[in-house]
């Protein structure tokens, strides 16, 4: 039997994705099933002074039109589910549909239900809406200042919690030899998911249950979350999530829409669908980053970082989404020193609201606003005391030998050799002789810039001790069943809920090495309630080391017991049998007799001749709870060449060491990387979302926001080394969001460093063109 | 992203578009790729009741050599242009611009004459055609007449075309077949649309005198733009880098740019497209 885990398998679930075969929400076709359509607020803010939706009713096939005012006593409020310790956080009242005021342009104020999508777009476009429009702010450092509209009357300076970690540094930092401080804008982005939200909800009134089919990244939360809004007891509700095409962070929330189609099922005893166009996706789904960030770095002169303390205003939007304040705060405060021993740090966040689009996750979520900050922040250290970026970095990452390593916040870094992995990338990139290329091609008017990002990361979300301890309203364990049927095939049931990473394929090599049989006899199972008792779901890089480890022991559980039954057939005790390859034999007597593991399953349900004690079937269930995050870690090392004409950035090379633990499928790990480098640089080049004062969002279509194009980039050039992490059984640390941390301030201090002649020192993201040629040009007038 | 309701014509005659088109009551519009009006309608942002199918019409298509023309029909796609062989040897900046038009999937689809009607200010097509100076073939209820490409475009998605009348052919002299030329286009990292695109023509090889010189400029103005008093300054020299870098700071000056906090950059960007393009013509010539 060839090993398995380790090896480049196809994605099993590409087979029926590519040829057109996957199941998504919007593919779902009931009988006698009907289509909602919103009539979404054009305004940021606004009273809504009258909904009239006489004439929209009047269209023939239109079913209902219902409005806030008809669902307010309906439902309840739409819940945040993370509520960060200390923090003092005030809820933000979150109706399914808005009936007083409505806080960003596309917040819901009612819905049509129609025979065809055609009716109900038409019969919305009917809804006459009365709004009074009211002052809007958009950019959390304005929204908290004097005289500013609120978002929400009973949130005062629209700060919806504070919270800070660490000691006052004053000291630290009036004594320090060295003071660098920079501003940063981390811009928000819009996810962009390549299938947009969509819900179908179907009421069956023999069982009194409710079905909903959603695009979510976390079926249970979901159910857990609608059950309290709808009201429906957790029994009585299902919710699925068939093939889902993509999330990065933006499906994790419980969203209005899926409220309210759940709602209008139940009412209207039909079938309901609900699909959203992209432009609704733009305004409506939830958004990611958006801080401004104040940041201080105390260090010696001889490049020693002391201290590093942090302000941060970050944008929640009109409403706190799902997750969206433990992003700013837990998974980005508590690792600001990044992978760095710096003794003092210190993180004060204000979670502002503001008249734009609610934001959550997106893919890295908090740590690349953590690592940004440092990333950039050690360069213009370097830059300040005038030493190279390597080797203040050489000099202050945290040393192999002092692992297992707690930061300044006490979070426990697991394992690691992160000099090495800097190491590779300056071997890769071939650093002296790069630099000295770029010394050369100054004198010709080139300006080339190579660019550090030394990052470290935490995911592999869990344990659920941590979880209650920041505030997540709910566990981070997962759940895995493994069912050996009477003919040896296995079904495996997952509470992780992978949409797009290829978990189908690498949690079937898990099974089928330890149970040695060909992955092609096993079937992952995930994104139902019905079928998987619990669970919490994909985001977080958390799904291999947290799902993974629960199928692990699930897979043991089999194992054992399975012995037993080989050694009751072997006539042996049970020490004396070994199981390897699939096959149980007596140990040292291999030739005497073998039972296939396929054999021992039909003993098991046969169960004709059981040992003492052992119950009929085979299937092991596990709820695997982690010892502690994970943290992969590396060193990515970006080279650009800036057209001073144009304000053009090229990227021409770009390099990523990473150290992700163990490696099962190395094909889908170097794609998850190279996702996650696209949308890091995607960030630093190319996206931004950008309001104007009224709170329109400026950049509502793929016109105009430039997601990035497979064109835009070089060939990356990627290597590994592997510390496993100790905290996991299966030694895995997560990959699905390391590119998009570490390749942003890559980027940019590699543009910053091709701009250092010109005495540059920092640009807001994204480094457009027009922006850098800006630069430069201010930046020679300066000087002539 | 759905359509309002429409009635949908297949046209047979040219004589019936002219006349559905007349009906005042109920908007008609022309369906040719429906590669901007299709977007549009699922926008709502156009509502048009009938939507005439002019693919059947034998007026609007084929490519031939007429003359001291070379006649290409409106509705000819995107990936004819670019691959069709008398349009590569008599107008090959035509195919050039055609060639990065959107993706393969849009000039699969798109039609020279919808590009050209629609006159969205940020099109390629509408580059190439002026500075190959051709004539727009237009049929109305009063017959066929002709118009220069130059003064058919009058601002952005405006142009003389009446409301019965539709755009038949584009005719190329031919004078030109044998001039060098490039279409030098700046894509939007997000659209794809040009940015700026510069459709350049030159008679001259090596060190000859330029008799004829045309640069016509997209994406960047609030319609397509011919550089004339550029051109005037490259009639007469060679195209050596001094005669270039003028050339390219004159069609910088002179770029009817709205004023607005970009106007400093894209007279940057004019610069160095036309600068770009006048460069690549040179280097055709070895
Ligand atoms: C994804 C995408 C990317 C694109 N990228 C680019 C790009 O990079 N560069 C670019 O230039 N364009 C681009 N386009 C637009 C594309 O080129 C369109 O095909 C073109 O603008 C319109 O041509 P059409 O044949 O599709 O016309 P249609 O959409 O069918 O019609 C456009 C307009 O012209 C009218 N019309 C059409 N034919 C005639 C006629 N013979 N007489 C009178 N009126 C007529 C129609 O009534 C309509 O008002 C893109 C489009 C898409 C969808």
């Amino acid at each position: 039997m060839p090993q398995v885990m380790g090896q480049a398998l196809k994605r099993h679930e590409d087979i029926r994705l590519i040829r057109g075969r996957g199941q998504y929400t919007d593919d779902m076709k009931l009988p006698g099933m009907v289509y909602a359509k919103m009539v979404r607020s054009p305004y940021a803010h606004a009273k809504i002074a009258a909904v009239h939706v006489a004439q929209a009713i009047n269209l023939p096939g239109v079913l209902a039109v219902f409005t806030g005012n008809d669902l307010k006593d309906e439902l309840g409020l739409i819940p945040t589910a993370w509520i960060p310790p200390n923090s003092d956080l005030k809820m933000t009242p979150h109706p399914a549909l808005a009936y007083d005021t409505v806080r960003y342009v596309g917040d819901a104020v009612a819905v049509v239900i129609a025979e065809n999508p055609y009716i109900a777009q038409d019969a919305a476009d009917l809804v006459q809406v009365d709004y009074e429009p009211l002052r809007a702010v958009t950019n959390p450092r304005d929204a908290v200042g004097p005289g500013m509209p609120l978002v929400h009357q009973e949130i005062d300076r629209n700060i919806a919690f504070h919270w800070s970690v660490g000691p006052n540094l004053d000291d630290v930092f009036n004594q320090a030899d060295v003071v660098v401080k920079q501003e940063f804008r981390q811009q928000r982005l819009i996810p962009n998911a390549m299938e947009p939200r969509a819900a179908v909800a179907q009421y069956n009134q023999a069982t009194d249950e409710l079905t909903l089919w959603v695009t979510t990244q976390n079926p249970h939360i979901h159910r857990l979350l609608m059950s309290g809004i709808l009201g429906i007891p957790e029994h009585k509700l299902r919710v699925v999530a068939i093939d889902v095409g993509g999330g990065f962070g933006s499906k994790i929330a419980c969203y209005p829409d899926e409220v309210v189609v759940s709602w209008a099922a139940r009412r209207l005893r039909r079938p309901v669908k609900w699909t959203e166009t992209r432009q609704e996706n733009f305004m409506v789904t939830s958004h990611g980053r958006d801080h401004v960030q104040e940041v201080e770095l105390a260090g010696t002169k001889d490049g020693h970082i002391q201290a590093v303390r942090v302000k941060a205003f970050s944008n929640l939007g009109a409403y706190l989404s799902t997750a969206g304040p433990g992003v700013p705060t837990i998974l980005f405060g508590l690792i600001v020193n990044g992978a760095y021993h710096i003794p003092q740090a210190s993180a004060d966040v204000y979670g502002v609201v503001t008249h734009t689009t609610p934001v959550d996750a997106y893919r890295g979520a908090g740590r690349p606003e953590a690592t940004y900050l440092i990333e950039r922040m050690v360069d213009r250290f370097a830059a300040t005391i005038g030493m190279d970026p390597v080797a203040v970095r050489e000099l202050n990452l945290i040393e192999a030998k002092a692992f297992p390593y707690t930061n300044p916040f006490g979070l426990q870094y697991d394992s690691g050799n992160y000099q090495e992995t800097l190491k590779i990338a300056l071997d890769m990139v071939d650093y002296a002789n790069l630099r000295q290329e770029q010394v050369q091609l100054r004198k010709d008017g080139k300006y080339i810039g190579i660019g550090f990002s030394t990052y470290v990361e935490m995911c592999g979300l869990g344990p659920s001790e941590v979880a209650g301890a920041v505030g997540f309203q709910g566990g981070l364990w997962e759940s895995a069943t493994v069912r050996v049927h009477p003919t040896g095939k296995v079904t495996v049931f997952t509470g992780a809920s992978p949409h797009g990473q290829g978990e189908e394929t690498t949690f079937a090599q898990i099974v089928a090495e330890e149970l040695g049989m060909p992955v092609d006899d096993i079937e992952i199972v995930h994104g139902d309630t019905a079928r998987i008792s619990m669970g919490w779901g994909t985001y977080g890089s958390r799904t291999t080391a947290v799902g993974g480890g629960a199928i692990h022991l699930a897979t043991q559980k089999i194992i054992q017991k399975a012995k037993k039954i080989a050694a009751h057939k072997l006539e042996v005790s049970e020490s004396d049998v070994v199981f390897h390859d699939g096959v149980f034999e007596v140990q040292g007597l291999p030739e005497l007799r073998q039972l296939t593991f396929q054999a021992v399953a039909l003993d098991a349900y046969l169960a004709w001749s059981l040992p003492e004690g052992i119950e009929p079937a085979l299937e092991g269930t596990a709820f695997y709870d982690p010892k502690n995050f994970t943290y992969p870690f590396g060193a990515h090392v970006a080279v650009v060449s800036v057209d001073t004409a144009t304000g053009d950035v090229r990227l021409m090379r770009y390099i990523a060491v990473d150290d992700i633990g163990n490696i099962i499928n190395p094909m889908i790990v170097e794609g998850q990387i190279h996702g996650g480098l696209v949308q890091g640089i995607g960030q630093a080049l190319y996206e931004g979302a950008e309001f104007d004062d009224q709170g329109q969002l400026l950049t509502g279509s793929l016109l105009d926001y430039a997601v990035p194009k497979a064109r835009f980039f070089p060939r990356f050039e990627t290597a590994h080394t592997v510390t496993p992490s100790p905290h996991n059984p299966l030694g895995v640390k997560g990959v699905g969001e390391t590119g998009a941390i570490a390749s942003t301030p890559a980027i940019v201090n590699a543009v910053m460093d091709a701009l250092s002649p010109f005495g540059i020192e920092d640009l807001p993201m994204p480094l457009t063109p027009e922006k850098v040629w800006q630069a430069v040009q201010q930046a020679k007038g300066g000087r002539a | 992203m759905l359509t309002a309701p429409f009635e949908y014509r297949r046209a047979e005659r040219v004589e019936d578009v002219i006349e559905w088109l007349s009906d005042e009551t109920r908007e008609t519009k022309i369906l040719a790729g429906g590669h901007s009006l299709l977007p549009l309608m699922k926008l709502r942002l156009a509502t048009p009741a009938i939507l005439v199918d002019v693919s059947a019409l034998r007026e609007l298509q084929g490519v031939q050599e007429d003359g001291e023309v070379l006649r290409v029909g409106a509705f000819t796609r995107y990936v004819e242009l670019a691959r069709h062989s008398l349009i590569n040897q008599k107008a090959s900046l035509l195919s050039q611009a055609a060639n990065v038009v959107g993706d393969l999937q849009v000039r699969n689809r798109g039609t020279i004459g919808g590009s050209l009607c629609h006159a969205d200010p940020a099109a390629d097509l509408p580059a190439a055609v002026l500075a190959l100076e051709a004539q727009l073939v237009i049929l109305g209820p009063n017959g066929t007449r002709r118009e220069s490409a130059e003064a058919f475009f009058m601002a952005p998605f405006v142009t003389t075309l009446g409301r019965q009348e539709i755009l038949a052919a584009i005719e190329i002299p031919l004078s030109t077949q044998n001039a060098r030329s490039t279409y030098l286009k700046r894509p939007h990292p997000a659209s794809g649309y040009p940015v700026i695109g510069v459709a350049c023509l030159i008679d001259a090889i090596h060190n000859q005198t330029i008799g004829t010189a045309r640069l016509a400029i997209t994406g960047i103005a609030s319609t397509a733009f011919r550089a004339s008093a550029a051109e005037a300054q490259l009639v007469g020299g060679r195209l050596d880098a001094e005669t270039i870098a003028k050339a390219a700071s004159t069609a910088a000056i002179n770029a009817p740019l709205d004023d607005d906090e970009h106007t400093e950059y894209k007279q940057q960007l004019v610069q160095v497209y036309v600068s770009r393009a006048l460069q690549q013509v040179a280097a055709q010539e070895d």
